[in-house]
């Protein structure tokens, strides 16, 4: 079942390499520090620890940094030690502002470690700065914007130079301006580039895709178990033992590798065929002669017993799966979810939505919906308001605010004039036609970007053919054939028409920021294999089911794609990202 | 080196020894003679004043300030009045003091620092004699005045001035007094003829000292130990007698034979010694003329015109090891060390080139160090090399002639801040790097001194001191340029400050000057916010940050993390209601007290009016009402509910059995109907209380339908409960119903009934999986 692709489609770079470079970079600064004696978890509490040293090892966030107040206690006990924080992956001032400001700026010794990319698989590459979402977009906070640029950096310097790079949104443009400065104040060198074009993203041009529920088996086991770091822990109704275990998930996993780029419908029976298979390549012991018997032990046998350990996982995980999302419950959201987006049925949706407050499921998922269908309908409030003001409690008046900052729920600005028109009418006639008027005037008043860009990018297919989700026609099978993502169709477009030109009308609706820059390649040998390898850059997280498009789009047209995200996202990561709790 | 003990002396059962520090670089001749004098005690510099008494405005005194060694470092005419007593403070500052009672404070390289008056009667009276004294609390002084008071101050740096009660009897100037610290008291005792008295903030008391024979005569001098623990009185008739300052124990009484009373008398005793000794000193007499006692710790300076001596009873160990014959272990391995250099080294040990008593020490500790395996080495090697910065620092050309005791109780750091204070930077640094001193307390302290020094040389050009402080101070840790470059700008060099503030990533200073074009060019923004916040009066500050959004974002960020309350001046400042009332909202989750918490969520009800924000200040409304409720129930019945949002109030209240209550606040609030008939739909069910779910059930027309009371039931997996609702569900719902409960011929019934293929095919769908379970079965 996984598809063979182009023949001709390039390898990988080595991304080994970053793991090495950072590694070696940490090492020597702790060396500098002599022997490490214990790990701690910083947290806000002391340390108890009789070394005269202690190296904190954090990210620079206001918050880390004043968990450091160990050196202040120490002060306090007259006890004195040295102390040394290492920022990764750079120091900011702030942080180093407030070390003066709790007085223990002079004891401490600061040092930064450069470790910008965590490669958690062949083709992505994390950041790992899940924070990178709220701080930039929310927050308007960019000190992270020349982390990202000296992420591209240090991937120019190793992998590059690129003959080619796209962009759209502020954030991607600053990330770009920063990426050039570095690259003017370093020296460069020619070499072949293993990677020939970048494209970035801001994660706000495309807010619809990750609030979409993931239907790719990948992005599943995401939305469900939370993989953190290409890790992900198996409870006991997976592992059908006491115990849960801990799985690494990516490409070394020869099962995991051959679905987790498929429609959830199709797994299972890759499963139940990869079974059979195994049970046959065990059978073929039958009627061995000693021989045979040892070779096949020496040879194959570990191979299968591993093979078998990860099927059975892998099915109790899917197993597991189906319990959760089979119900009628999901079946319906899915339904709610593709109508808002072919924007069909809208009345049933916001009933359904309705219904989904009322019985108080999920507040994270009712938010999601809503944000949803405020986006694909260009604005809703008034069950949000119904939500904050008898279910979830005030404070969400504040998540309020910063979705309606961010965008994702915006009150209806038509809709004033919507409901005095409404009264007007609902005097002449009665109740019933009343709804009916009101359903007509919403459509005619609704003019939302996202109905402007699907129709323009055609991200959703027509419905009335039978799309049939074991062999996939486009993008739109992460979906179900409901949707194709708009942010990768956009990677798709730019990279075929080599530009934005043709989508100026698109552009206009994505707010701008896009820009295309043609690179200093010394050698424009176009046909090497490097100007077919991609790095698609999300600025503000992406999701597995993305990078599932990704993958497909590559095997499609021959190219091969490295994603490289601040962190894995989801629909519940993104609206958690913006929750004002009581804490 | 055998002649280590020639210059001792025994006194008693004590040895003495002189040892000679430095032969005095400057050339003054008999000047020593009629000058007012100070020397510093730890090796401290020499201020003199010639000829203090000339007043002539054509030869103007000239005042001038030497190293222990001699070596010049000012020299300048005094200018002001006439000055009755020279003294040092424990900061080597010099304190001038003056007929009129002002005293002028200069540094030791004779730049003027402040001056203050001994109170304004003094002006008047005029200041007989002062003495400047140090106890724990500082550096004091004390002077006597014309119409006989006494006036002290326990320290000059907290200035507070102590006039002493008057004493009695006494005309003009006692015959002599001193300052005692007692029992964290300062006092002064003082004699008047025979008569001794005591002189503490309230009284006067006349004491004798023990034992002191009546026929002694009047006492003509008195000088109290270093540590303020021994006293030494001199009668008229040359009797000496000496005891505890407290007046309570007599150590001894001598017949000196002397009629004239000493020029100096100084106390000569080592910390911890049995045997505490009185160094006099008369003109002409015992010593060369016109010279200077200092006492010390542990001993005393005997400085002259030509020569500086050190006299001090030889430390116990010293005299184990060179007292002849002597048996102690320290001996017998520097003789087992002598042996074995003469069998091995003939050509004589390096100790003997030094001529360094302390060095051939510790080459035998070292030689002996071999044979102990179980002696840990360090401190040996602390101690040696201590020794070698004390030798280093008694260099003739810095002048700090420190004993090990002095090196100890003054401290290191206070060595290298005097170090540093003398602008001896490189030795300093040299130290700290020897003595392996963790940089930031080291080298880094120096070198801040330094470049802050450095800044204020009028002669450099910006640049070239930029530079200087650059290569110099490079990146090492603890050192700010902001501090440095702060001096500078104190000096009036704002170029030079900016230039500085160029190698630390920090905003330049003119920001100080509330110029604002720097913002736009500056790096990081970040710095620039944190650096303006504390330099920049808050108005001022907030209207800067208007004009730069990346700023404002950041600068936000920070508040919500450090300074709540900055945040909330911000949004006054811009009149931003909308987030003002936010700021409330989140700031009243914050507050565990309720009426605290209230009073929160009224202002943000008053800000989100401002912001004609309606919908958010009827949301706050309710949430205060709702809280209001929640107490008084938690008061009635203790359930626990303060804090929780509105269905979660109802759900808890609906599973505490509280129905009416319940019912109440979902009247009270306009909770819409569907919303509330699921929760107690849900609740109920959780409670297995079927009858009351059948009885709600026909309390009126459901809101919600009735598929969803089958699928509650079914939850609960109660299929006969669930039956009884299936027959209710709307006719489109019906399918579902009956396959809820596994009624497939139900099921079957109704889609067919209603003639929808979609429904027909739920069936089948559900059929096939109910033949495919029992077929794999």
């Amino acid at each position: 079942m996984a598809h063979s692709g182009r023949r001709d489609s390039p390898e990988l770079p080595d991304f080994s390499l970053l793991k090495r470079l950072a590694r070696d970079q940490l090492i020597y600064l702790l060396e500098q520090q002599h022997e490490v004696d214990k790990l701690y978890k910083v947290e806000y509490k002391p340390v108890f620890s009789t070394s005269d040293q202690l190296c904190f090892l954090i990210r620079p966030r206001i918050q880390a940094v004043k968990w450091i107040y160990v050196a202040n206690a120490d002060k306090a006990a007259g006890k004195f030690r040295r102390y040394k924080i290492i920022f990764t992956p750079q120091k900011f001032y702030a942080c180093e502002a407030v070390l003066e400001e709790q007085g223990i700026f002079g004891d401490v010794t600061t040092d930064e470690w450069a470790f910008y990319l965590l490669p958690l698989d062949d083709d992505i590459i994390s950041l790992e700065l899940p924070e990178f979402f709220r701080d930039n977009f929310l927050a308007g906070d960019q000190r992270w914007v020349r982390t990202a640029g000296s992420a591209l950096h240090l991937l120019h310097s190793l992998y590059g130079p690129f003959s080619k790079i796209y962009g759209i949104g502020r954030c991607s443009k600053m990330a770009y301006e920063s990426w050039r400065e570095q690259v003017e104040e370093g020296e460069q060198r020619s070499r072949q580039a293993e990677i020939g074009k970048v494209f970035l993203i801001d994660r706000d041009v495309d807010f619809v895709t990750p609030l979409c529920s993931q239907v790719v088996y990948e992005g599943l086991v995401d939305d469900i178990f939370r993989i953190k770091c290409g890790c992900v822990e198996f409870g006991p109704d997976v592992t059908s033992s006491d115990k849960g275990i801990k799985v690494m998930l990516n490409s070394q996993d020869k099962v995991f590798h051959e679905i987790r780029n498929e429609h959830f419908s199709n797994v299972f029976g890759f499963l139940s065929q990869k079974a059979r298979n195994l049970q046959a390549a065990y059978d073929k012991r039958r009627g061995m002669d000693i021989k045979q018997m040892k070779t096949f032990v020496s040879e194959e046998l570990k191979g299968l017993k591993q093979e078998h350990r990860l099927l059975s996982l892998h099915i109790g995980a899917s197993e597991s799966i189906m319990k959760k999302k089979t119900k009628q419950d999901f079946q319906e959201l899915l339904k709610t979810e593709h109508s808002l987006l072919e924007g069909f049925e809208i009345r049933e949706c916001f009933s359904f939505i309705e219904e989904h407050i009322n019985r108080q499921v999920s507040m994270i998922e009712s938010l999601r919906l809503l944000c949803l269908l405020s986006i694909t309908e260009n604005g809703e409030s008034s069950l949000f308001k119904c939500c904050v003001k008898n279910s979830y409690g005030v404070d969400h008046l504040l998540t309020f605010a910063n979705l309606r900052q961010l965008g994702l729920l915006v009150e209806q600005q038509p809709g004033e004039t919507l409901t005095v028109m409404e009264s007007k009418v609902g005097k002449l006639v009665n109740d019933k036609t009343a709804g009916k008027l009101t359903d007509a005037f919403s459509s005619l008043a609704k003019k939302s970007n996202f109905r402007a860009l699907s129709r323009k990018l055609n991200l959703v297919p027509k419905s009335d053919e039978e799309y049939d989700l074991r062999v996939p026609r486009d993008m739109a099978y992460i979906f179900s054939g409901a949707y194709i993502p708009l942010s990768c169709k956009l990677v798709e477009q730019v990279l075929e028409r080599d530009g934005w030109t043709g989508l100026e009308e698109v552009t206009r609706l994505l707010n701008g920021h896009e820009f295309s820059v043609t690179g200093k390649t010394t050698n424009s040998s176009a046909k090497n294999d490097g100007q077919r390898i991609i790095l698609v850059m999300f600025l503000g997280g992406c999701t597995f089911s993305e990078i599932s498009a990704l993958r497909f789009l590559g095997r499609e047209r021959g190219y091969k794609f490295i994603i490289v995200t601040t962190a894995i996202t989801n629909s519940s990561r993104l609206m958690e990202a913006l929750l004002e709790n009581r804490v | 080196m055998s002649f280590v003990t020639a210059n001792w002396n025994p006194l008693g059962e004590a040895f003495y020894r002189k040892i000679e520090l430095y032969d005095m670089c400057w050339d003054l001749k008999d000047a020593l003679r009629d000058c007012l004098l100070a020397a510093a005690p730890y090796g401290g510099p020499i201020a003199l004043l010639r000829n203090p008494h000339r007043r002539s405005p054509s030869s103007r005194p000239q005042l001038e300030i030497y190293s222990a060694s001699g070596v010049a470092i000012a020299s300048f005419p005094w200018k002001s009045g006439p000055v009755v007593h020279l003294g040092w403070t424990v900061t080597d500052e010099l304190l001038c003091i003056q007929e009129d009672g002002s005293v002028l404070i200069y540094d030791m390289f004779g730049s003027f620092k402040r001056h203050f008056s001994m109170g304004q009667e003094v002006v008047q009276s005029q200041v007989l004699e002062a003495k400047v004294f140090h106890s724990p609390y500082g550096t004091g002084i004390a002077i006597v005045t014309g119409s006989s008071r006494f006036t002290l101050a326990t320290n000059i740096d907290e200035l507070k001035l102590r006039r002493l009660p008057e004493v009695p009897v006494l005309q003009g100037k006692p015959s002599c007094w001193v300052v005692l610290t007692q029992d964290r008291q300062t006092k002064v005792l003082l004699s008047n003829g025979p008569e001794l008295y005591i002189l503490d903030n309230t009284s006067c008391t006349a004491v004798s000292p023990p034992g002191l024979s009546p026929q002694a005569g009047s006492i003509v001098h008195m000088s109290v130990s270093f540590s303020y623990k021994y006293l030494a009185l001199f009668t008229d008739t040359g009797h000496l007698w000496t005891g505890s300052s407290q007046l309570q124990d007599k150590l001894s009484e001598i017949d000196t034979k002397k009629s004239l009373p000493p020029k100096q008398m100084v106390w000569c005793r080592r910390p911890k010694s049995q045997q505490p000794s009185v160094v006099l000193m008369w003109d002409r007499l015992l010593m060369v003329a016109g010279c200077l006692l200092v006492g010390e710790l542990d001993g005393v300076r005997i400085i002259s015109s030509t020569s500086q001596e050190l006299l001090q009873e030889v430390p116990l160990v010293c005299q184990d090891i060179f007292k002849i014959a002597s048996m102690a272990p320290g001996a017998l391995l520097l003789e087992a060390h002598r042996e074995y250099e003469v069998r091995t080294l003939p050509e004589g040990d390096q100790g003997a080139k030094h001529g360094e008593t302390t060095l051939i020490w510790h080459i035998a500790a070292s030689f002996g160090k071999c044979f102990l395996t179980d002696f840990s080495p360090d401190q040996f090697v602390s101690t040696c090399r201590e020794l070698r910065v004390l030798n280093a620092v008694r260099e003739s050309s810095v002048g700090l002639p420190l004993t090990h005791a002095q090196f100890k109780q003054m401290t290191l750091q206070v060595l290298i801040d005097r170090l540093v204070y003398r602008q001896f930077y490189p030795l300093a640094i040299e130290i700290c790097r020897y003595l392996k001193i963790p940089d930031y307390q080291g080298v880094s302290r120096v070198l801040k001194h330094w470049a802050s020094c450095k800044v204020q040389q009028k002669d450099l050009s910006d640049e070239a001191i930029a530079q200087a402080v650059c290569v110099k101070v490079g990146d090492s840790p603890g050192v700010s340029y902001s501090h440095i470059a702060a001096k500078a700008y104190e000096c009036g060099r704002t170029e030079l400050a900016i230039k500085l503030l160029d190698f630390e990533p920090r905003p330049p200073p003119v920001c100080q000057a509330g110029d604002i074009t720097p913002l736009t060019s500056c790096v990081s923004v970040y710095t620039v916010v944190t650096y303006l916040k504390n330099e920049m009066n808050r108005g001022d500050f907030f209207m800067t940050l208007r004009n730069q959004p990346v700023a404002l974002c950041l600068y936000r960020q920070f508040c919500k993390l450090q300074e709540q309350e900055t945040l909330k001046d911000l949004y006054n400042q811009d009149d931003d209601h909308q987030e003002l009332a936010n700021y409330y909202v989140a700031a009243s989750y914050r507050e565990k007290r309720l009426d605290s918490r209230l009073s929160l969520l009224q202002g943000a009800v008053d800000e989100y009016n401002k912001a004609k924000n309606e919908f958010a200040v009827k949301a706050t409304e309710d949430e205060m009402r709702l809280l209001r409720f929640q107490r008084k129930l938690d008061d009635e019945k203790g359930a626990g509910l303060l804090g929780l949002s509105l269905q979660a109030t109802m759900e808890a209240l609906l599973a505490l059995g509280l129905h009416k209550q319940a019912e109440q606040l979902y009247r009270d609030f306009r909770v819409p109907d569907k919303r509330y008939w699921w929760l107690k739909l849900k609740s109920l069910a959780e409670k297995e209380e079927w009858e009351e779910l059948e009885k709600f059930s026909k309390s009126k027309k459901s809101p919600i339908g009735y598929l969803p009371f089958v699928e509650v039931c079914m939850k609960s997996n109660n299929k006969y409960e669930a039956r009884k609702y299936v027959s209710k569900v709307t006719p489109e719902q019906k399918v579902r119903a009956h396959l809820a409960i596994s009624d497939l011929e139900g099921a079957a019934d109704a889609a067919i009934e209603r003639k929808n293929e979609s429904d027909v095919g739920a069936v089948l769908a559900r059929c096939a999986g109910v033949c495919r379970d029992t077929s794999d079965m």
